[in-house]
C-alpha cells in the first residue's frame, strides 16, 4: 500500500467507526419499551391505510435518464478541461460539437415536455 | 517540525488523518448552536439560553439526550437498509472533506482525480436519502426520499457544470494548483462570476438546505425521509447534512474564494499587526497556520451565509426547483463553460 494512501484509510475507518459507534451505542444506552401502538408507521396520528410499498411516478425514472446522460457528459468534459489550452482550436471545434448535440438533446426533451411537473 | 513530518510519513499520515477528522465532528456541534442563536436573533427572539454560558452547551446536551433516546423501528421497515442509511448520509459525506485543501498543501489526500474525487464520492449520500426514504414504509418519507433523490441528482448536473468552469480557469483538477492559480490571477469569483453563483445555489440544492429542502419540508412531509427515525439515527442524518454543508462550503472556498491564500493587502495588514510576513511561496510553520486562519475565516463566512439564507429564503416549491434546475442552471452552465473555452483559446491563439 502506498504511503499516501495511509492518511485516506484513517479517515475512511474513523467515519466507520464513528457511524457504527454511534448506531450502537443509541441502540445499547436507550430504553427500550415496546408496545404495538409506537411500533406503527407514523401518519399523522390516523389509522394507517393501504401501504407505502407504492408505485410511484415515472418521472422520477425520466429525470434518473436524464441525469446520467449529463453526468457522463461532464465526465467528458474533465480531460477536455485539463487539456483545453494545447488542444487549442481544434478540441474547441470538438468540443463544441458534443456539447452543442447535447444541447439538442436538452432542447428536445425540453419540448417534449419531458422536464414538465405539473 | 516540518522535517519531523517529512521524515514520517506514516505517524504524519495519521496524525492528520485524525485532526482533520476531528476538526469539522467539533465544529458540527458548535454549527447547531450557531444555527439556533442566529436563526433567533434573525426572528427576534431569545433561541438557546438555559444550559450553561448563553446556552453554549445546549449541544452537548442534546448529544446526551439523543443517545438516552428510545431506538425505535416501526413494523415493516426494511431493517438492513434501515440501519444503513443514515451511515450512509454521513460517511460519504466526511470522505469527500478529505481533499479539500484546508492550508498550504495540506489535505488529508491529494488524488490524482483531485476534485472530481469529492464529487464522485460526495453523492454517495444520494442512496442515504433514498434508501432512508423508502426502507421506512411510510408514504411520507417515501415521497422524502423520491423527491431529495430526484433534487440532488438535477443538481448534481449543474453543480458538476460549474465546477468545471472554476477547474477551466486553471487547466487542471489539482485544487491546490487550483489556488496557486488565483495568487497569480485573481479569485475565480470575478473571474467566474456566473459559475460561482451556480455552484453556490447548486450547493445549497445538494446539502438539502433552505430555500431547497424539499427532501424534508416540516409542514407538508413532516420530516420526510426520516419521519420514522429516531435517536442517534436520526442524528446521525443531521450530521450529516452539517458536514455536507462544511465540505460544501470549503470546496466553494477552494474553487471560487481563493482557497488558503489571501489577497496582498491583506497580507500587508497581517504583517504590519502581527509582524509575520508571509509568502506562499515555500511552505513554513506560520505560512501554514496563516493559511489555515484564511480558510477558516472564509469557510466560516460562508456557513453564515448558508445559515442566513436558510432563516430569510421560504421554501421553492417542487416544480419551480426542477424548473430553475434542468431549464435555467444547466443552459447557462453549459453556455458559460463555451463561452470561458472560446474566449480562453481565442486569446492564448
Amino acid at each position: 500500500m502506498s504511503v499516501d494512501l495511509i492518511p485516506l484509510v484513517t479517515f475512511g475507518l474513523l467515519a466507520l467507526v464513528v457511524a457504527v459507534g454511534a448506531l450502537a451505542a443509541s441502540e445499547l444506552l436507550g430504553p427500550r419499551r415496546r408496545d404495538p401502538e409506537k411500533l406503527t408507521s407514523y401518519e399523522c396520528g390516523v389509522p394507517i391505510f393501504e401501504t407505502a410499498r407504492e408505485p410511484f411516478h415515472i418521472r422520477f425514472y425520466l429525470i434518473a435518464i436524464l441525469f446520467i446522460l449529463f453526468d457522463i457528459e461532464t465526465v467528458f468534459m474533465v480531460p477536455y478541461v485539463t487539456l483545453f489550452r494545447d488542444l487549442g482550436v481544434f478540441g474547441l471545434v470538438e468540443m463544441g460539437t458534443f456539447v452543442a448535440i447535447l444541447g439538442l438533446g436538452l432542447l428536445y426533451c425540453w419540448k417534449r415536455g419531458a422536464l414538465e411537473w405539473d | 517540525m516540518m522535517e519531523w513530518f517529512a521524515e514520517n510519513p506514516v505517524l504524519s499520515g495519521i496524525i492528520k488523518a485524525v485532526v482533520l477528522f476531528a476538526v469539522p465532528m467539533q465544529i458540527v456541534p458548535g454549527l447547531i448552536y450557531f444555527e439556533r442563536r442566529i436563526c433567533a436573533w434573525i426572528q427576534d427572539r431569545k433561541g438557546p439560553n438555559r444550559v450553561g454560558p448563553i446556552g453554549a452547551l445546549q449541544p452537548l446536551a442534546d448529544v446526551v439526550k439523543l443517545l438516552m433516546k428510545e431506538d425505535i423501528a416501526p413494523k415493516g421497515v426494511d431493517r438492513a437498509i434501515y440501519v444503513l442509511a443514515p451511515a450512509l448520509v454521513f460517511i460519504p459525506s466526511m470522505l469527500a472533506f478529505a481533499i479539500v485543501p484546508v492550508g498550504m498543501d495540506l489535505q488529508v489526500f491529494n488524488p490524482n482525480s483531485g476534485v472530481i474525487f469529492a464529487i464522485t464520492i460526495g453523492s454517495f449520500a444520494v442512496y442515504g436519502l433514498s434508501f432512508g426514504g423508502w426502507a421506512s414504509n411510510n408514504k411520507y418519507s417515501l415521497l422524502g426520499g423520491l423527491r431529495s433523490s430526484a433534487q440532488m441528482i438535477s443538481y448534481e448536473a449543474a453543480l458538476f457544470l460549474a465546477l468545471m468552469s472554476a477547474l477551466m480557469m486553471a487547466g487542471t483538477v489539482d485544487l491546490n494548483v487550483v489556488v496557486r492559480d488565483q495568487i497569480a490571477h485573481g479569485w475565480n469569483i470575478w473571474r467566474q462570476p456566473v459559475g460561482a453563483v451556480l455552484f453556490l445555489v447548486a450547493s445549497f440544492a445538494e446539502t438539502n438546505r433552505l430555500p431547497f429542502d424539499l427532501a424534508e419540508c416540516e409542514s407538508e412531509l413532516i420530516g420526510g425521509y426520516h419521519t420514522e427515525y429516531t435517536s442517534m439515527k436520526f442524528a446521525m442524518f443531521f450530521l450529516g447534512e452539517y458536514i455536507a454543508m462544511i465540505t460544501m462550503s470549503a470546496l466553494m472556498v477552494t474553487l471560487f474564494l481563493g482557497g488558503w491564500s489571501m489577497p496582498t493587502f491583506l497580507l500587508t495588514i497581517v504583517h504590519d499587526w502581527f509582524g509575520v510576513a508571509i509568502s506562499f511561496d515555500q511552505v513554513t510553520l506560520g505560512t501554514m497556520f496563516w493559511s489555515i486562519v484564511f480558510f477558516s475565516a472564509k469557510t466560516s463566512a460562508l456557513l453564515f451565509l448558508f445559515i442566513w439564507v436558510r432563516w430569510t429564503l421560504p421554501r421553492f416549491r417542487y416544480d419551480q426547483l426542477m424548473r430553475l434546475g434542468w431549464k435555467v442552471m444547466i443552459p447557462v452552465a453549459l453556455a458559460n463553460l463555451a463561452i470561458t473555452a472560446t474566449v480562453i483559446v481565442l486569446m492564448e491563439d
